[in-house]
């Protein structure tokens, strides 16, 4: 089963963890993105590709499905205006044994990093500029193959 | 051969808009071909596209390398790298 939802409102995490925690499986693990305050950063604000996207998002999700017997992978992923402290993105991933549950969710942070049609832009008080890809984020796609 | 084309992040700041219809020549073959047509523009348009090699497409949604052919799209969007998650 896979769940992708691209959002404007904040991410209920405990409505997606009990969505998590359904499905009939002994593992559910999970990772949290938040929106960094560092370097003055007072706001960030994500745009994306309405449709292609959550295209991109499923294909991930079935991938890891496929990849790892998943029972259930979730993306929740926000976009437009927030400030730091607030979730950017939520990933779960539900199979019957914690190395699978582990290793997919991993995977689908990795990836959906640089395999998903989403652009981020820093506010700064006054100076917004778009954030530049970086090739940590390449290497961490690329080690899953 | 009409096509809706989608701009994204700062290709779409530059150029000023999100989308538009275009209808290139028909020695217009590829994702990069419509981009060197698009730059002829000037103004945003050259701005733009200005570096290549900082492009990304997708042909009716699909992520695709820049020397795809174009034949049959309907929908092609040129945007940065993606910075997501």
């Amino acid at each position: 089963m896979i769940r992708v939802v691209v959002q404007e409102t904040p991410i209920d995490l405990a409505a997606e963890f009990a969505l998590a925690e359904a499905e009939d499986a002994g593992a559910v693990a999970t990772f949290t993105g938040l929106v960094r305050g560092d370097d003055g950063v007072t706001e960030l604000a994500l745009e994306h590709y309405p449709g292609a996207t959550e295209r991109a998002l499923e294909a991930l999700c079935a991938e890891a499905v496929a990849r790892w017997t998943l029972a259930k992978a979730a993306v929740v992923h926000r976009v437009g205006p927030m400030v730091p402290g607030d979730r950017v993105v939520f990933v779960a991933t539900t199979a019957r044994h914690r190395g699978a549950a582990l290793e997919a969710c991993a995977f689908l942070i990795d990836r959906l990093k640089t395999g998903a049609p989403f652009w981020k832009r820093e506010r700064r008080g006054g100076d917004a500029r778009w954030v530049e890809a970086r090739e940590s984020d390449d290497a961490a796609a690329a080690r899953w193959g | 051969m009409a096509i809706e084309i989608l701009y994204f992040a700062w290709v779409r700041e530059a150029i000023g808009q999100g989308s538009e219809r275009v209808d290139p020549p028909a020695d217009v073959t590829t994702v990069a071909g419509l981009v060197d047509w698009l730059a002829l523009r000037g103004g945003g348009y050259a701005t733009a596209f200005e570096h290549r090699e900082r492009l990304r497409a997708a042909v009716d949604q699909a992520f695709v390398p820049l020397d795809t052919a174009i034949a049959g799209a309907r929908e092609i969007a040129i945007f940065p790298p993606v910075t997501g998650g």
